[in-house]
């Protein structure tokens, strides 16, 4: 059960190996996809939000309000699709896990190591949404830089809790449905594409309790410049507290799972 | 030659058909969630982001935001459907299950095997349209009787989309190009007429936007449960039917050269 920062490096290592061979169709879907959706969603859409009275409410431009929620929310899409079937493959279809087990790493070390990877995956997905930012003039201070550690943090959140799942499954035809119920409706209804006022009252604290709500009003108060340090410590404590959570119960599972 | 050849053999498709029937009924409450995806971007694009657009002009008329978005979302649940079918399952079983080999050894031909996955994924596809059709029925976003024909008409979409995506499933080579896919769909998904009218576009812009397939699937629908008819309804439906056929023949030939040499 113990776990090394070489041992773990060593597992790291292997994703970064893999990811060099197949980077280029992830080009597409990471650096190019937030440009179209800002475009699409916040200029498109933006259009059609022309009252005053509207665009008061939310602080600004449509898009000056979609764009930090969406650097928030697009890791969620990354996260659950690096902690799910790539999950299940290693396990039984490419048994990656079995060889590096078969080396002096122990079971934490190789998650470990997996989830450094997720971490970086949606560092560069922040990234990608924050250089789109850029081009469409929505950050103008250095405080919003802040977003990127913070949409780290919202994915490992959400990755360790979704990981303890994936490690449990005997194959992947839950994960259809994880993302239709999970990470579907979390995406959609999470304040990222309007505020979560305009939510039914009965449905509102489901948004609240939602980890990527509070990845999302984070990341938006960072770039707004509107954030106060008790706001963010309770959004960092909240999301803290998913990732740990999270992480031992994935940690139990993998070692259930992989070590007999 | 080729396609008069197999041709002969029409009618076997309904086998291939029916091992999906098979296939899928252990997976039946998988089948039925794929429901929920058009239905929560209704309510979540729809009807929340809708409360900040307010209304939007359809054929002259200002119309609340869901009835401009749900049509929308319904061709792209039609097009999502066939494509999930006829790329990313159909994939696996030409490489991974091996499945169109052992078919193959019996006396179906490609085109059965083409038409039979395309047959399946239509009456998938057209189960979920059907019930998302109802769903804007109740809630008030079906303005005329024409839109009854949108659900033939999602059977359309999903023919060429399902023929189409097949041809490029064959030229893929492993899980990685689906990477490629996913971007022209997302592209595709945001930037046809969708979420907001052609005329958001610059004037350069609009012409190429306007000939895209969900474009023209999306405005198809969008006539039709608005009722604004006019001679351009029949100009998509046209479009769509062009795009069909080309697919189905693409995708058959693939499959021959695939399988059978």
């Amino acid at each position: 059960m113990s776990v090394s920062a070489a041992n773990a490096s060593h597992a790291f290592e292997c994703y970064i190996q893999q990811y060099r061979r197949t980077w280029r169709g992830s080009v597409f879907s990471t650096f190019l996809m937030p440009l179209v959706y800002l475009g699409a969603m916040g200029v498109g859409v933006g259009t059609l939000i022309d009252d005053p009275g509207v665009t008061g409410s939310l602080g600004g431009s449509y898009l000056d309000f979609l764009a930090p929620g969406l650097l928030a929310a697009s890791v969620l899409l990354v996260v659950i699709g690096e902690c799910t079937w790539p999950v299940i493959s290693q396990i039984k279809w490419d048994k990656t896990f079995y060889a590096m087990l078969a080396t002096p790493l122990s079971s934490t070390d190789v998650l470990v190591g997996h989830l450094a990877w997720v971490g970086v995956r949606a560092a560069m997905t922040a990234a990608a949404t924050y250089l789109a930012m850029l081009v469409f003039g929505v950050v103008d201070h250095a405080l919003s830089l802040l977003t990127l550690p913070a949409a780290i943090l919202t994915g490992l959140a959400l990755a360790t809790p979704i990981y303890a799942f994936a490690v449990t499954r005997k194959n992947e035809a839950s994960f259809s449905l994880l993302y239709r119920f999970g990470s579907v409706p979390l995406f959609l209804f999470s304040g990222t594409f309007f505020p979560v006022t305009e939510l039914p009252t009965a449905v509102q604290p489901l948004a609240y309790v939602s980890p990527l709500w509070h990845g999302v009003d984070l990341c938006r108060t960072l770039v707004a410049g509107g954030t106060t340090l008790p706001m963010a410590l309770l959004h960092v404590g909240y999301l803290a507290g998913w990732m740990v959570v999270g992480f031992v119960l994935a940690r139990r599972g993998f070692a259930r799972r992989m070590v007999v | 030659m080729f396609v008069t050849r197999s041709m002969t053999s029409r009618g076997k498709g309904r086998r291939m058909f029916e091992r999906n029937v098979l296939a899928y009924r252990s997976g039946w409450f998988v089948f039925a969630s794929g429901l929920f995806e058009p239905v929560f971007y209704l309510f979540s694009l729809g009807i929340g982001l809708g409360a900040l657009v307010g209304t939007i002009d359809v054929g002259g008329r200002q119309v609340p935001y869901p009835v401009f978005v749900a049509p929308a979302m319904l061709a792209v649940s039609a097009m999502n459907g066939a494509l999930t079918e006829t790329t990313f399952n159909m994939f696996a079983r030409l490489k991974y299950a091996r499945l169109y080999d052992s078919v193959l050894a019996t006396p179906m031909r490609p085109v059965d095997v083409a038409l039979g996955e395309i047959a399946w994924a239509l009456a998938r596809g057209g189960c979920y349209s059907a019930a998302f059709l109802a769903l804007m029925a109740v809630m008030g976003y079906v303005e005329s009787w024409y839109g009854l024909l949108a659900l033939p008409a999602t059977i359309l979409i999903g023919y060429a989309f399902g023929a189409v995506g097949m041809a490029f499933a064959t030229f893929m080579r492993s899980w990685q190009d689906f990477d490629y896919l996913g971007f022209v769909i997302m592209v595709l998904f945001l930037l046809s007429a969708t979420f907001y009218p052609l005329d958001v576009y610059p004037d350069w812009v609009q012409p190429i936007v306007q000939w895209t397939p969900l474009t023209q699937s999306v405005e198809l629908i969008r006539e039709l449960t608005t009722g604004s008819i006019s001679a351009m309804t029949a100009v998509h439906a046209g479009y769509l039917a062009v795009l069909s056929v080309a697919g189905s023949v693409a995708s058959s030939r693939r499959i021959d050269r695939l399988l059978c040499q």
